[in-house]
């Protein structure tokens, strides 16, 4: 059972007629948003103009808002990331693309040395207000270069926001809460889940958004806060810590399974809600954490380390962590190495025995 | 395969790596004979609305305004009134008094680090003094003349230096890497040429807003290796951006000579040829064609005809920093047989040779300018030295990371009181 935390959020979600969109349509409809109701917001990236996207994110946003406002770049992260940044100096809100997170490497010194430092370094006299989008995650066939989930080096980052959202609905309000911050945001989109709640099971076909919970988005403007995560699904056997494709393997796990798991849809992991994090570890004394990455130095290993500091005399089971493996994600093995269903089954089959 | 290759491969001549030496080393004698130094005012100048293709023979040629009479000569003569020059001779007396004064304090051991720009001078203020106050300077670490050809107050910038209670920066930067928007001077970064890309993106940036301000970057002729250089020039080339690249090739990174950077083959101007963008070259020891260059530059960025590169020739007179010995790696008489001279010796001849000026005025502008700076460090130290107590307070070591504080910085701030108590109590 998901469940969207409309009353926490600051707009009042009951009145704005909703309909039923995928995530791409949904960021689709936040970039237009913000790009109407702010002139110092543009669009950049590459392909994202005429063309509207790679992945059609951007689709029709040139034709309506104008080649200044939207328009495509050459082939140089650095320039795109640096760029950005000079223009959130002048005061803009530029919110750049980058095609595929495994591309933002060349970018990365002027995201990690750059924008994560110019508000403290000119003790804020200067700021980078920049949203970097980027589609993040395997399980398409992408091969290693075009599957990997870069989060955990920009959480270990001090000045950056790192944010992944699990369906249209968030995806929408998270996105124009970030381009509202006067923080960078990092804002990795899970390209599995773009068309549909992918649930981890591969060898069925994939369902449509539409009819999904978090597929109910809401007309206009409205915004989810950095900051505070989602309880996906309540229940008392075990707590799950999961944000993007991996929040509906986890659901469609303990569907399957009839685990009684409550799923805890982090949403930002910089900012951490260590508040959602600690009342439902305390809650449900066990504690599973699970992303696509790398096992080793990934997020989860922060989350483990955080449970365990706070949360130790409510543990009945050590934290397990369910992730990709240490080794880059192979093309033909791409569902070997998936952290799905098979591989959170165990983990929760042994935390719960334990 | 393998065998028919290496039979192949016996009449084949061996392949060598080519590892650049610059021509110099401790102990040699100097012979600048292979620079091309052309006469002063011989350098056509083009409408600074011409195609950037009329720049070409420009990147390599090198604009020369004051000669070797004291006068200032040809096209490039920007016609300065002797209040301005008089204006500009004394900001570069002042940063080279700054920069020995600054130097001593680092001795001292009242901070950790200082860069002198001795020689250089006249690449940023003359340059600055070619832009308008609005315009926005990206500066590299060796800009301090921008700064004081804006009038910005040298007592803020030794505290900065000192990293006390008083520097605004809240004591987080190393020494000289200033931040100072009330005079349109961007924060400075200690990673290279990073301010490059983000002056492309600024410049950019008011272009699509439809503001007249422009974006000027400096950079060091080493930095000019750096990918962000390249990412920079592109995107600027793409867009016409409103934009004019500084390279201060002063012919030493640390100790890597300019051949590192790729100055064996062309100049760094040329640079500009590979873009489709203006490109001139300098002499950066001559204020009146740094003036003049800048100026251009800044008209042509202004009136919507792109960005320019412009490589400033000229000469590191001193160490890289004050953690810098320049005599284990390049010899001592290159400072003295610098063919393009001191920048600061340069205009003084020239405004005397105007009678508008003497040596008598100008001895007693340096003491002027000594005095002026000796009261403003002492002003300084009251607000504290480096490592001797008067800072800032801890919790603002937390501020500034994000807008507001999370949950976890809130925490450590907490923590880092705590240990205070321990590690110092009063």
């Amino acid at each position: 059972m998901a469940r969207l935390d409309a009353d926490e959020d600051p707009v009042s979600l009951s009145e704005a007629p909703a309909r039923d969109l995928n995530m791409i349509e949904a960021i689709n409809e936040a970039l237009g948003i913000m790009l109407e109701r702010d002139p110092d917001v543009i669009l950049m990236g590459e392909d994202i103009g005429f063309f509207g996207g790679v992945f059609r994110a951007t689709a029709g946003l040139q034709q309506k808002y104008g080649k200044t406002r939207v328009f495509d770049t050459p082939i140089s992260e650095c320039g795109i990331i640096g760029v950005a940044v000079g223009m959130g100096a002048y005061g803009l809100r530029p919110v750049p693309e980058i095609q595929f997170a495994d591309y933002i490497y060349p970018g990365l010194d002027q995201l990690i040395s750059e924008a994560a430092r110019l508000r403290y370094r000119s003790a804020a006299e200067f700021i980078a207000p920049l949203t970097v989008r980027s589609p993040f995650g395997g399980g398409i066939f992408g091969g290693q270069t075009h599957s990997q989930s870069p989060e955990a080096l920009f959480t270990h980052v001090a000045g950056l926001k790192t944010v992944v959202p699990s369906t249209p609905h968030d995806a929408k309000g998270l996105l124009i809460a970030a381009i509202e911050d006067n923080d960078p945001v990092i804002f990795f989109e899970p390209k599995r889940i773009y068309n549909g709640p992918f649930d981890g099971y591969y060898d069925r076909p994939t369902k449509p958004w539409k009819g999904h919970p978090g597929a109910k988005v809401p007309e206009g403007y409205y915004t989810i806060p950095l900051g505070k995560a989602r309880v996906a699904r309540e229940g008392e056997a075990l707590t799950i810590l999961a944000y993007g494709t991996m929040v509906h393997v986890a659901e469609g796990v303990c569907r399957e399974k009839g685990v009684d798991a409550e799923i805890i849809d982090l949403r930002t992991l910089v900012p951490l809600d260590i508040e959602a994090v600690e009342n439902s570890v305390r809650k449900t004394g066990r504690c599973l954490i699970a992303h696509e990455a790398t096992r080793t130095s990934g997020f989860g290993a922060e989350l483990s380390a955080l449970v365990t500091e706070r949360c130790f005399y409510h543990l009945e089971a050590p934290v397990e962590r369910v992730t990709g493996f240490d080794t880059p994600y192979p093309h033909s093995l791409e569902w070997a190495y998936f952290p799905g269903p098979v591989r959170m089954g165990e983990a929760i089959d042994k935390i719960l025995e334990a | 395969m393998a065998k028919v290759d290496a039979e192949a491969g016996g009449n084949r001549p061996r392949l060598s790596l080519h590892v650049p030496e610059p021509r110099f080393r401790p102990g040699d004698t100097v012979d600048f004979a292979h620079l091309q130094v052309p006469e002063a005012g011989a350098q056509p100048r083009p409408d600074e609305a011409c195609p950037a293709a009329e720049t070409n023979p420009l990147c390599t040629d090198l604009i020369r305004v004051l000669g070797s009479d004291n006068q200032a000569h040809g096209p490039w003569n920007p016609n300065l009134t002797p209040d301005k020059l008089r204006l500009i001779l004394r900001q570069m007396a002042l940063v080279r008094a700054f920069d020995a004064r600054m130097y001593r304090a680092q001795r001292q051991g009242k901070t950790s680090f200082y860069l002198k720009c001795v020689g250089e001078e006249a690449t940023s203020v003359a340059a600055t003094h070619g832009l308008d106050f609005e315009d926005m300077i990206f500066p590299s670490y060796r800009q301090q003349g921008c700064l004081i050809a804006r009038d910005y107050p040298l007592l803020e910038m030794v505290n900065q230096i000192y990293s006390n209670r008083a520097d605004k920066l809240k004591g987080r930067q190393l020494p000289i890497l200033y931040s100072a928007r009330s005079v349109n001077f961007f924060t400075i970064s200690g990673n290279l040429a990073t301010q490059l890309p983000q002056a492309t993106g600024f410049a950019m940036a008011s272009a699509i807003k439809g503001d007249s301000r422009i974006a000027a970057a400096w950079v060091g002729e080493g930095s000019t290796a750096e990918g962000d250089f390249h990412s920079a020039l592109t995107f600027a080339a793409v867009y016409n951006a409103p934009a004019i690249f500084n390279v201060v090739n002063n012919q030493w990174a640390i100790s890597s000579f300019s051949g590192f950077a790729g100055s064996e083959r062309t100049s760094f101007a040329a640079r500009a040829i590979g873009y489709g963008i203006a490109g001139l070259r300098v002499d950066g020891n001559d204020p009146l064609a740094v003036y003049a260059a800048e100026r251009w530059a800044a008209d042509r960025a202004r009136s919507n005809n792109g960005p320019t590169l412009i490589e400033f020739f000229t000469y590191r007179a001193e160490g890289h920093s004050t953690s810098d010995d320049p005599t284990v790696y390049r010899s001592a008489e290159e400072r003295e047989e610098w063919p393009l001279g001191d920048p600061i010796a340069r205009l003084r001849d020239h405004l005397i040779a105007l009678g508008e000026w003497s040596e008598d005025q100008h001895a007693e502008m340096d003491r002027e300018l000594a005095e002026e700076v000796l009261r403003t460090t002492k002003e300084a130290e009251k607000n504290g030295i480096l490592g001797h107590g008067l800072h800032h307070p801890f919790h603002t070591m937390f501020e500034d990371v994000f807008e507001e504080l999370p949950w976890n910085l809130r925490e450590q701030s907490e923590q880092a009181i705590r240990e205070r108590k321990i590690k110092w109590p009063d």
